[in-house]
């Protein structure tokens, strides 16, 4: 293995790093001192002292699901009790609720419902224009890619329509991790790795800009997160399309993985590992939803540069028995006392106005 | 020895002395605590503390047992206080104390944390019997007990003076005193939050009773109200001073202030950058105190995993029944387990080690047994 000292010259001299190099600091460097090597990358990509948030609810369609993933504490099977689609009126009324708010995005994301087809995700995509003025980050990969599939179309087309319809952006859920081995483990029904990647890479060339996710703390080897990584930064060199990265660990609660919840010094290892390893990424995103106000704040002198969404409403980490609510103001406050000035921004990380 | 990344050019100087053990002035301190380079002042305080704890990480195997909230000073910070005529006043009896002592739950407790309020309804014999009644039920138990606010208290109870107070109550069996009660050694903020708490002057002049009298204890500060820097800063000086006196401080420990239920209901919570820089400068300022405590039930038990990462060796212990935080609105556990102190010890990334109020490890022969 390399020597610690070789690495962290590397990250000082803003080299890029390798598999080995980030095993190397995962396993050998101090919790301080992967954040001074993260800040160092943070400072010198985004030199300006201003850490970011969005104001905008997640708008979960439906919870039934066939993919069965066992990580997932909200998803329903076809036919059992307690699914849900999402009505027009109610649609109507969060979306009025999120505007009122100040909201300037919807987070799009449901389950793969085999009794919605094409039409119903298109009429979603226009209802929700037609009602109010906000951008639609919709569909992680995998649902884009299952539609597809039963469509017989391909991503390319699918996505060409859903454009047409009004989708702006595309949210970087439903990667957990990049790697088949544990894609087979945890998720079977999901898409695999290389689908992944192509729907993202499909949606980068028609113009559509996304964001991507990393899912850690489960059955992984830290060598399959590197991977991971990895992969995002090579497509990210050739598309240059992905907005953020946005790593969260897993929350065991009401799930079928039986494993202790990553520590938030693992958390912290892995955020400071995304800043230093993803060094074509602008933004690295704090979870404060996994983690609660004190341990996403302290990311923010681990790499991260923003502080995600306000969540007017989440429901899929709730239903892990995970709750935590931080207001707009509260959000605003921890970063101004970690020493930044905090600005709302919309889904391409423009900020719309200083707080 | 991995070099220590500054991002803030300021803290160079301050560098260069935690590099060479010199000792930091108050300048020093005020600058760690202006500076947002916490992952800077992390690896500073880390450095200080791997000096002298390695990779070792410390918890106590403790039950706390408030034995009263009647309190004659009802200091504004405070949600536990109650006047006697209250309703939810309360004092424990002998019987009470007896009951938790030998509760089955507590049988392996190592160490009993027993502070209350001040109640001029108790006579001196109380606190002996109080005493007297844990040690007989628990001989092999540590008792830690009465601050020094306390025991400003019941020397006037008693009308004796300090040192003859102290006599008395370490033959009833006191062994430890706990470092409450300093609050902010600040003649201003004890004007305005605390007024009829004895003076900083007064607490030091006692604890300096109460290490002459050879008993160890701890020191505290209450932070994250009204303070400011500057009287944080005052504050570690006058304790390190002490303590070059006398040697006497076992532990430091920084107090998160929780407003809710308290008469300062609008001051916001500390946030997780200032609780992780009161563990760094405390590390960094205290040079001659052997452990910082991360307390887990004011920051939470996660803040207090990563605070072992910046300058903290200590989680405090096992507690089972935390009252007067949780009055004030903590969403931290009542109490953890051995198993879970050792847990969160570990998956931090240190080596547990289970110790006694003096920090000789414990023989961990029951691992496996709950709390």
């Amino acid at each position: 293995m390399n020597s610690l000292e070789y690495v962290c010259k590397k990250v000082a001299e803003g080299e890029r790093l390798n598999t080995d190099d980030a095993l190397c600091l995962y396993e050998k460097a101090d919790l301080p001192t992967l954040g001074q090597l993260a800040s160092h990358r943070r400072w010198a990509v985004k030199p300006e002292p201003v850490v970011t948030y969005v104001v905008d609810r997640n708008i979960n369609y439906t919870n039934v699901c066939v993919s069965g993933c066992r990580f997932c504490a909200f998803h329903v099977r076809p036919g059992d009790k307690g699914g849900y689609v999402i009505s027009k009126e109610e649609l109507k009324r969060k979306l009025d609720e999120t505007v009122a708010l100040g909201g300037t995005q919807v987070l799009l994301q449901g389950g793969m419902n085999p009794d919605l087809d094409v039409d119903f995700y298109l009429d979603l995509l226009r209802f929700i224009k037609e009602t109010a003025p906000i951008h639609i980050h919709g569909f992680s990969p995998p649902e884009i890619s299952w539609l597809a599939g039963r469509a017989g179309l391909s991503v390319e087309e699918l996505l060409r329509q859903m454009i047409d319809a009004g989708l702006d952006s595309v949210p970087g859920g439903g990667a957990e991790i990049l790697d088949d081995e544990v894609r087979r483990r945890i998720s079977p029904g999901k898409c695999d790795t290389a689908t992944w990647l192509n729907v993202m890479e499909t949606a980068h060339g028609l113009g559509l800009r996304s964001s991507a996710t990393m899912m850690f703390g489960h059955v992984e080897t830290p060598s399959q997160m590197f991977s991971h990584m990895i992969a995002i930064r090579d497509l990210q060199d050739r598309t240059g399309g992905f907005t953020a990265f946005i790593p969260w660990s897993f929350q065991p609660g009401n799930t079928k993985i039986d494993v202790p919840v990553a520590s938030p010094c693992s958390y912290l290892r892995v955020v400071a590992l995304s800043r230093i390893m993803l060094d074509n990424f602008q933004n690295i995103q704090a979870s404060w939803v996994t983690q609660g106000d004190k341990i996403s704040q302290a990311a923010l002198a681990f790499g991260a540069n923003d502080m995600g969404s306000t969540m007017i409403e989440e429901n899929v980490v709730a239903a892990a028995g995970i709750r935590y609510r931080l207001p707009r103001e509260e959000i605003v406050r921890l970063i101004e006392t970690a020493g930044f000035h905090a600005a709302q921004r919309d889904c391409f990380y423009r900020i719309l106005h200083y707080d | 020895m991995m070099d220590i990344l500054i991002t803030d050019r300021r803290l160079e100087p301050v560098k260069e002395k935690v590099l060479a053990g010199a000792r930091l002035d108050a300048d020093d301190g005020l600058l760690l605590f202006t500076s947002n380079d916490l992952a800077g002042i992390g690896g500073l305080a880390h450095y200080a503390r791997t000096k002298r704890h390695g990779n070792r990480a410390f918890f106590v195997h403790n039950r706390h047992v408030n034995y009263t909230n009647v309190c004659v000073n009802r200091c504004l910070f405070c949600a536990y206080s109650r006047d006697a005529a209250d309703k939810g006043a309360y004092t424990f009896s002998m019987e009470q104390v007896r009951e938790i002592a030998m509760a089955p739950e507590n049988r392996r407790v190592k160490e009993f944390h027993v502070v209350g309020g001040l109640n001029p309804a108790l006579p001196f014999d109380y606190y002996i019997d109080l005493l007297r009644t844990i040690k007989e039920a628990r001989p092999d138990a540590t008792i830690q007990a009465f601050t020094a606010v306390e025991i400003d208290f019941i020397s006037k109870a008693a009308g004796l003076s300090i040192s003859e107070t102290l006599a008395r109550l370490k033959d009833a069996g006191l062994e430890m005193v706990p470092g409450g009660g300093a609050e902010v050694m600040s003649d201003r903020v004890r004007q305005k939050l605390f007024p009829r708490k004895i003076p900083a002057d007064r607490w030091l002049e006692v604890v300096e009773a109460v290490h002459a009298a050879g008993l160890t204890s701890n020191g505290t500060m209450l932070y994250g109200h009204i303070e400011t820097l500057e009287e944080r800063v005052n504050h570690f000086l006058k304790i390190r001073d002490l303590q070059d006196r006398t040697g006497g401080f076992s532990a430091f420990i920084p107090l998160a202030f929780h407003s809710e239920n308290s008469r300062l209901p609008n001051i916001p919570p500390t946030v997780a950058f200032d609780d992780l820089k009161m563990i760094a400068v405390a590390r960094l300022m205290l040079d001659n105190v052997d452990h910082i405590k991360a307390y887990w039930v004011m920051i939470g038990e996660k803040l207090a995993q990563v605070a072992l990462w910046f300058g903290a060796d200590d989680l405090d212990g096992t507690i089972i029944e935390e009252r007067i935080t949780h009055t004030a609105g903590a969403r931290s556990a009542k109490g953890l387990t051995r198993t879970e102190m050792r847990r969160f010890i570990e998956s931090a990334g240190f080596e547990a080690v289970e110790r006694d109020s003096f920090y000789r490890p414990v023989n961990g022969s029951d691992q496996e047994g709950g709390r």
